[in-house]
């Protein structure tokens, strides 16, 4: 059975349509990630698997429970590491993860032996007894981890676990997730660091406007892309448009990409490839200034399905992010 | 069994946040303590009411349903603060009946509201202020948790309607205020003007007021059994209003 299953669910708000028909699928055990840009529907995508937003349409299966028709089921399963914050400041390590434990209904001696093992995991067992207002970013972030692992959920969901933490620490809660992974709990997380998803993830959906553009293993959605990518720069930026349309009829070539003054090739042997284009770009009287060549990233992969890089939010973008916080 | 858990868990959450906010209580008690302190002795010495032979000892139940407004009132709204610092999700995709978790919420806001209500009536004993009887003032504490679950549900009612601190600061000067003016806390309420006098009767406050004076002083408006029956009502209203609009909270 498939820890969760979904098959068209979809989110509109307003006119804007937030998820689009998502239908995906993760096993037990399994690092499943959501990679897409800010606003892209990630996070609506991972509420309504957490039942606390209400799909338009489509369906949502947990373990199972249906997310709509049974709530309380699937509440039970889950655990929730969220994107904001949602700790109580004011009261200790200990006693957030306490009242977690309460919430879920465990047992006194069950919760303290709990307690003490998720505080271990994580490395907070000697700030235990600190208010989490005295805590760091990271560390914050930790203590969430533990207490949504407090009450061993079957599923872990993590929106966007390492965002806005410095890479040191970054690596850290990298390790954790790692380490849970390995250990048998079946996690979703949502990231727009390419390198996280590439990193931890067995399978990836990228999201993009709402939809799945393309699932699968970080190996084969690279190695869809068929080949590796070489990078030029050109001294004088009027001479890319020229360059990229002498480009477009070379035979090697099997895409051509512009963004930033930097024409981008997906050729299918970058070694051999480099020689033929800068004769090509001497014939037409062009000064390359640098090349570069390297092995697909999920970052090419993404501009490949959506034609932009995930870095490159544009003002639609921002628009449709802040029209969803007003909601 | 459940159920109560939940209830327990909320108002837990509720106590330890009170313990540590010392600083924040005698906030809150400072503004019904000038009252007492200030207003009491002033007007007591220089006005005399009709009816009322000791001021201070007339004022302190109004005093006493002021605190336990502010505090209830303040603690039900605080499901705001919940929202703005993102406690609210992790109650929200525990689960548990939402209902409960605002029963809870409730219980534990209107202990805090109790316990500086408590605190107002044993400092206005210091003052001077002779109680009728020593179960009037046991009695006097059920009243109390009476008024501040009314105005508590009002609050989470209010909360769960409200998206922002702006939004906060007109429950208190629009809503607080003219609640606690009109209930008699201040003056007597027999022979105001007509216009004046509709507006008493329909603030719940009143019938809290004049339960606490009926309970501390020995004197009322009102029969305390009307006056009982009235907060009780409004207490049950607001509270099944406040519980099913925090049920139907939704986050993204």
């Amino acid at each position: 059975m498939n820890v969760i299953e979904t098959d068209g669910l979809t989110k509109v708000f307003g006119d804007l349509v937030a998820v689009d028909h998502a239908s995906i699928s993760v096993e037990k055990g399994e690092l499943f990630g959501l990679l897409g840009p800010n606003g892209a529907g990630k996070t609506t995508l991972i509420s309504m698997l957490s039942t606390t937003l209400p799909p338009t349409s489509g369906v949502a299966r947990v373990y199972g429970f249906d997310v709509l028709r049974e709530p309380s089921s699937v509440r039970a399963s889950i655990g929730v590491v969220f994107q904001e914050h949602s700790l109580d400041d004011r009261l200790t390590a200990r006693e957030n993860l306490d009242l977690h434990g309460r919430l879920y209904g465990m047992e006194k001696a069950l919760r303290r032996k709990r307690m003490d093992e998720v505080l271990e995991l994580v490395e907070l067992s000697d700030r235990a007894n600190d208010l989490v207002k005295t805590y760091s970013g990271g560390m914050m972030r930790r203590l969430e981890i533990a207490r949504g692992l407090m009450h061993h959920p079957k599923v872990l969901f993590l929106d966007e676990p390492t965002l806005g933490l410095d890479p040191q620490t970054r690596v850290h809660i990298w390790d954790y997730i790692k380490k849970l992974n390995e250990e048998g709990v079946t996690m979703i997380l949502t990231t727009h660091y390419m390198d996280e998803a590439d990193h931890l993830c067995d399978r990836i959906a990228i999201i993009d406007h709402g939809n799945i553009v393309a699932l699968d293993t970080p190996e084969n959605l690279k190695a869809k892309i068929r080949g590796d990518i070489i990078s030029l720069e050109v001294g004088d930026g009027h001479q890319m448009e020229p360059l990229k349309q002498s480009m477009i009829k070379e035979d090697f070539v099997r895409d051509v990409s512009l963004r930033n003054n930097t024409l981008r090739l997906t050729v299918q042997n970058g070694e051999r490839s480099i020689p033929p284009i800068l004769s090509i770009a001497a014939q037409s009287g062009i000064k390359i200034q640098s090349v570069s060549l390297r092995k697909p990233t999920l970052d090419d992969v993404f501009i490949h399905h959506t034609g932009r890089a995930i870095r490159e939010e544009s003002a639609s973008l921002m628009d449709r992010i802040k029209r969803r916080r007003r909601r | 069994m459940k159920a109560l858990q939940v209830i327990y868990t909320l108002w837990l959450r509720e106590m330890l946040r009170f313990m540590r906010s010392r600083s924040r209580m005698i906030g809150a008690i400072s503004m019904p303590l000038m009252f007492l302190i200030i207003l009491g002795p002033a007007f007591g010495s220089s006005l005399q009411f009709r009816g009322i032979p000791n001021y201070l000892d007339f004022l302190t139940p109004g005093i006493i349903g002021m605190t336990v407004l502010f505090a209830s009132m303040m603690g039900g709204v605080s499901i705001i603060w919940d929202r703005e610092f993102g406690f609210l999700k992790e109650i929200l995709v525990a689960p548990v009946n939402r209902f409960f978790v605002a029963l809870g919420k409730a219980i534990g806001g209107v202990t805090t509201a109790m316990i500086q209500g408590v605190l107002m009536m044993v400092i206005a004993g210091m003052m001077g202020v002779q109680y009728a009887s020593f179960y009037g003032a046991l009695l006097s504490i059920a009243v109390m948790f009476l008024i501040g679950l009314g105005f508590i549900g009002l609050g989470i009612a209010l909360a769960s309607k409200i998206e922002s601190h702006e939004g906060f600061q007109m429950v208190i000067s629009f809503l607080m205020l003219p609640i606690f003016f009109l209930s008699g806390a201040l003056f007597p309420i027999e022979g105001l003007p007509t216009w004046l006098e509709y507006l008493v009767y329909v603030d719940p406050l009143t019938y809290g007021v004049d339960a606490l004076r009926a309970c501390l002083l020995g004197t009322s408006t009102f029969p305390l059994t009307l006056n009982l029956f009235i907060i009780t009502g409004f207490a049950m209203i607001t509270i099944s209003i406040g519980a099913h609009l925090f049920d139907k909270t939704a986050i993204s």
